[in-house]
């Protein structure tokens, strides 16, 4: 299938300090790429330079072919709209409050002139029609973000990214959003970055997975492959301090100490 | 035994009833003083100057023989009226620069901060005294003057607030959706901010009515006949000297009593109102 997007050498800097280091990976049209690492591996710098909301200090972003430009006026940014949209952490704050469910449909569909209707974006997300007239704060936390959802699909973008959007939810909340999002994709055809600190989540969603340490991509592959048999030291890290059956925090204390003389004998 | 403390800070709940109840009759004194005023404000009558409280005048009489009481209620109008264009001068000017300099942020931020920061650094008369070189007497130039003065206030509070503002999800999922930076701050930010921004423009309500009063004491605005209540105290002044306190201590009482209601009022507003989930 063809690619959606293409990120290419993607560097940010802050205070000279380096959050992603030539970041690269595609994602096919209807395809998933996962991006894990832990806080402050740069993965939701990633996500925001794809997105357009910070400028990367070197690196292009393109999407189905095209660079995406830095045109000013309404055309140019709608058109930016229509090739990438982003679904946030925080579903309390990423919606306008003072908005009820239709009226935050509306306003981006007569903005970007669709032709679809608030009920059928509603239904399109499983969000329930008496949900029409409520606002944010009557909402649950996967409503919400099926809101968020339902607003970012109404421009019907080639790329939908999504920071960390399930974490802030509980698990059966998680697992039916994810469903959607794989139905969403299926039916769409549009391509998914997922950003993520929780391996199991990219599992459900995701066909390939980048990991990241310290800004950097350790691995990259697919990402049954990758949670399989991971081949670098960190990508086994975070697979062993995923919570599970015989879990030992101690042996992750373990493997976590290992690893940081690991990268210290390597730096030196 | 149980010793239930208030946290610090709060006040009753009928406090905040009473002085709610005093600004609604405050309110309804300015619309309808023509049907609630016993007397023609400006009404003298040589015959009965300087008298005391009494059935015909039950706050007395001012040095024209002035009924005080159809003075206060008709003053509500023109103190009140006054404080409110103040603050809506102050607030369109205020609004603008805080919202420019927190969306901008950068050199832009930097030269407003300092322009904000000059004209925290000049008295509130001072501006008043310029807008009347420039303009001339009157109440209009007093409020300009005095809004000058306000500006800067709300700049910073409404910087401090837009920035928090500006930096939740729902502004950038706007500003991926292609809403552009004026349409942005006008049609979603300030909206989102009015709630908090109200809360404490009641708080000022309280500092613009007394600063008007005193504005109007020092006859920079309104001019007589009007029965504004700082110009109300001025034009007594001189009979305190004589023993006749009542006609400069009820505008007075009238200013501190609208002064500390606001107040009250304000801060539970602003405590309701800037809970932003």
């Amino acid at each position: 299938m063809p690619d959606v997007l293409a990120a290419e050498g993607l560097t940010k800097s802050y205070k000279g300090r380096c959050v992603a280091d030539s970041v690269s990976f595609t994602v096919a049209r209807g395809g998933s790429v996962g991006v894990v690492g832990e806080s402050g591996s740069g993965k939701t710098t990633v996500a925001r330079m794809i997105s357009g909301l910070i400028e990367p200090d070197a690196g292009t972003v393109s999407v189905n072919g095209r660079a995406r430009g830095h045109d000013r006026g309404r055309a140019a940014r709608l058109r930016r709209a229509r090739e990438i949209q982003m679904v946030f952490q925080d579903p309390y704050g990423s919606l306008d409050r003072r908005l009820t469910v239709g009226n935050a449909l509306r306003d981006v569909l007569k903005r970007h002139r669709c032709g679809k209707t608030v009920a059928e974006l509603m239904d399109s997300v499983g969000l329930a029609a008496e949900l029409e007239s409520s606002r944010p704060h009557q909402l649950s936390g996967g409503q919400r973000q099926r809101v968020a959802i339902a607003k970012a699909l109404a421009v019907d973008p080639a790329v939908l990214v999504l920071d960390e959007a399930v974490s802030a939810l509980d698990v059966s909340v998680q697992a039916r959003i994810l469903a959607l999002l794989n139905e969403i994709r299926r039916d769409t055809g549009v391509g998914l970055v997922f950003v993520t600190h929780d391996l199991a989540v990219a599992a459900e969603v995701t066909d390939t997975l980048l990991v990241m340490y310290q800004g950097k991509v350790v691995e990259h592959g697919d990402t049954a492959t990758v949670l399989r048999s991971p081949e670098h030291p960190y990508t086994e890290m975070l697979l062993s301090s995923a919570p599970g059956p015989g879990w030992r925090p101690e042996q992750v204390a373990e493997l976590r100490a290992a690893f940081a003389d690991s990268q210290e004998a390597a730096d030196a | 035994m149980t010793v239930l403390l208030r946290p610090a800070g709060t006040r009753p709940a009928w406090l905040y009833r009473i002085c709610a109840g005093i600004l609604v009759i405050t309110v309804a004194a300015a619309v309808f003083a023509p049907i609630v005023a016993p007397y023609e404000p400006s009404a003298a009558d040589f015959a009965a100057l300087w008298q005391p409280p009494s059935l015909e005048h039950w706050l007395g009489t001012d040095h024209l023989g002035r009924d005080i009481l159809s003075r206060v209620i008709h003053g509500a109008q023109p103190s009140l009226l006054g404080a409110i264009a103040l603050l809506a001068f102050a607030t369109v000017l205020g609004v603008l620069i805080g919202v420019v300099a927190a969306w901008k942020r950068g050199w832009v931020d930097t030269v407003l901060a300092r322009i904000t920061d000059v004209m925290f650094a000049f008295p509130g008369l001072l501006f008043v005294v310029l807008v009347i070189a420039v303009f001339g007497r009157g109440p209009a130039t007093a409020v300009i003057g005095m809004g000058l003065a306000f500006a800067p206030v709300i700049a910073k509070f409404t910087r401090a607030v837009a920035l928090e503002e500006l930096a939740r999800p729902y502004v950038d999922a706007y500003r991926l959706q292609g809403v552009g930076g004026v349409e942005l701050c006008l049609r979603y930010v300030v909206p989102n901010l009015l709630p908090t921004l109200a809360g404490y423009l009641v708080v000022l309500f309280g500092d613009g009515l007394m600063s008007l009063a005193a504005l109007n004491f020092l006859g920079f605005g309104a001019q007589p006949p009007s029965s504004e209540w700082g110009l109300m105290v001025e034009e007594s002044r001189a009979g305190v000297i004589q023993g006749y306190l009542a006609p400069a201590i009820i505008p007075g009482l009238a200013i501190a009593i609208v002064v500390v209601a606001t107040n009250v009022v304000g801060v539970r507003l602003s405590d309701k109102l800037a809970v932003r989930p």
